[in-house]
């Protein structure tokens, strides 16, 4: 497989030409909920992504739950495709799963296309496919660009972040 | 002048040679390159900046080896031969551009000098610079025009300076094939117009534009034009006098010279009535603690320590364009328009965001592929060896006014061959199979 075989997984050119969790959904008045605008400078593509929590069943320690993630975009098949691939990652996620899929995504997009450990790439499920991004330097930019709106989403939802959430980061 | 091309294109004989091009190439040792897996290079992305000749990698190193030292200053034969060199290649770019060695003032690049000039306007606003430079303060109300077409570098300065001194920004629109509206100046520019900035070709579509009417307008009603010739100096002749405009920006990594250079024009009489941006060492006359009288221009503006070799670097360039003759680059120029267009209009489902004639054109083409992203598209020439830009161009109205967010651009110079286009017209015909359109 070329590096631009690795880099274009079928996954990925399928998640670019039928998205999940494209269009925009309100969330509900009372829903904790957050939304975010990010933009690459260099490319002009640009993500707006929202992102509504519920309270997780009694007793759970991680306080509340992604009920739902919805988002509009335009950009390249990477940037769409790593959106869409994040919608279903962390949809039922609660904030510490959500927090660790970021922090591994980000791994992977600095590992020069090496990949990361077995046990590390199989939380990613499909996101595993955005290895071979890693190995164009100006790309990865557009693979992390609905990360980097996910995770402004949750700070401006004012939702409460567990302690060893914090913690950690 | 532009008549003259489009005669030599219909007469059949622009392009080079294949042993004149031949010669052209060996110029250049990083044509020479491969990359992704041994492909030779294809090198579609001169408009965003050229390659250089060696004669301009010797005159740097010849400055660094030979001739190092503080220009103007030092009594030294070591500095009087660098001064001797600096100001040796302000001729060069000067006569190059059809403009005398006084009016031309180093800057870093093309955007230092726009905004060189949009703070000199300040400053005058601000009561600097005397009576002299009276004639460059702005008023609320007063009206700075540019047009839909411009480079961020055109435009931004601009819109910072209104926000300085309450000028309103106004702009002539593109038409349908991406062409200035030159009908517009008579109704956007106004009595109330004190600057007229415009491009002399789009780094996007490409288009040239007829100066004349432009200056025209804008001493009419008495406004300073400022010409962007970053596209135009490295592909057309150029004759600034001739053209008559007050200003004039390039730079010198377009026209195959170094980074860290380029070039602001000014009428003598603009440049000697407007006061200093950047100031300190080596722009002034006398200074006490109180006060400071400043040198004449182009020093004036050339505060600090200068580019030398740059400069250096970019006289070398401009004098290897001389030799090689503009006529004969914007002839072989125009007929690889011919070809890129050609190219472009024989893969389905490309459209071309800028004029399909080769009229009055620079060899740069925009396109997008029906359902790919620019990105995308560029990912895949790149796998070929094949080298575009793509992105907004830094020019983000233009494309919102063509409803696209970013476009692949393929853009020729002097060294780009019939059979590299066919290279990337290949690549291109496979882009939207590869991402299931076909």
């Amino acid at each position: 497989m070329s590096s631009m075989e690795q880099l274009y997984q079928q996954v990925i050119l399928d998640h670019a030409r039928a998205p999940h969790g494209r269009g925009l959904v309100p969330a509900p008045a009372d829903a904790v909920a957050g939304e975010s605008h990010q933009v690459n400078p260099t490319c002009g593509d640009e993500v707006t992504l929202r992102v509504a929590f519920r309270p997780a069943p009694d007793g759970a320690p991680d306080g509340s739950l992604v009920d739902e993630v919805t988002w509009e975009g335009q950009g390249c098949s990477i940037s769409q495709a790593s959106v869409s691939v994040l919608t279903d990652l962390v949809t039922g996620a609660d904030l510490r799963t959500v927090d660790e899929l970021s922090e591994t995504f980000r791994l992977l997009m600095h590992a020069r296309g090496a990949g990361l450990d077995d046990a590390q790439e199989d939380t990613l499920g499909d996101a595993t496919a955005f290895t071979g991004v890693a190995k164009y330097p100006a790309r990865i930019k557009c693979a992390l660009l609905g990360w980097a709106a996910l995770k402004d989403a949750i700070a401006k939802s004012g939702v409460v972040v567990p302690t060893h959430v914090k913690e950690q980061a | 002048m532009t008549d003259t091309l489009d005669t030599a294109v219909a007469a059949g004989s622009p392009l080079l040679s294949s042993g004149e091009l031949a010669a052209v190439r060996a110029d250049f040792p990083l044509l020479t390159r491969t990359l992704r897996d041994g492909k030779p290079l294809v090198y579609l992305d001169s408009g965003a900046t050229s390659q250089k000749p060696e004669v301009v990698l010797d005159a740097e190193q010849d400055f660094y080896a030979q001739r190092n030292a503080a220009v103007h200053r030092g009594a030294h034969q070591l500095a009087e031969e660098a001064t001797e060199a600096f100001e040796n290649a302000r001729e060069q770019v000067a006569s190059f551009v059809g403009a005398d060695a006084g009016e031309i003032v180093w800057t870093t690049n093309a955007t230092a000098g726009l905004n060189l000039v949009a703070y000199a306007l300040s400053n005058a606003t601000a009561g600097r610079g005397g009576d002299a430079a009276r004639r460059f303060a702005l008023a609320p109300g007063d009206e700075i025009v540019v047009t839909e077409a411009e480079h961020h570098a055109n435009l931004v300065p601009w819109q910072e300076l209104a926000a300085r001194t309450g000028a309103v920004v106004r702009w002539i629109g593109v038409d349908d094939d991406g062409r200035l509206r030159t009908d517009e100046l008579a109704t956007v520019v106004t009595d109330r117009t004190r600057v007229l900035a415009f491009t002399h070709a789009s780094n996007v579509t490409g288009a040239i534009t007829d100066v004349a009417p432009f200056v025209a307008r804008a001493r009419e009603v008495g406004a300073l034009s400022v010409l962007d010739a970053c596209q135009s100096v490295p592909h057309l002749p150029v004759d600034l006098h001739g053209l008559g405009v007050d200003f004039a920006v390039f730079s010198g990594h377009k026209m195959l010279g170094p980074t860290g250079v380029g070039a602001l024009y000014g009428r003598r009489e603009l440049l000697e009535a407007m006061p200093p941006v950047t100031t300190g060492g080596s722009m002034v006359e006398v200074v006490t603690m109180e006060t400071t009288t400043y040198a004449p221009p182009p020093q004036r503006f050339e505060a600090g320590t200068q580019m030398v070799a740059q400069a250096i670097g970019m006289g070398a360039a401009a004098s290897y364009l001389a030799e090689l003759g503009m006529e004969a680059v914007a002839a072989h120029e125009a007929a690889l328009a011919r070809e890129l267009l050609d190219a472009v209009a024989s893969v389905p489902g490309v459209r071309v965001i800028g004029p399909t004639d080769t009229r009055d054109r620079l060899a740069t083409v925009s396109f997008v592929v029906e359902g790919v992203h620019a990105h995308d598209v560029g990912q895949v020439l790149d796998d070929a060896g094949v080298a575009v830009r793509v992105g907004h161009h830094c020019a983000q109205p233009l494309h919102r006014r063509f409803g696209v967010a970013a476009t692949a651009r393929a853009s020729a110079s002097v060294y780009t061959t019939s059979q590299e286009i066919a290279v990337f017209r290949e690549a291109l015909a496979g882009v939207r199979a590869f991402f299931g359109w076909d």
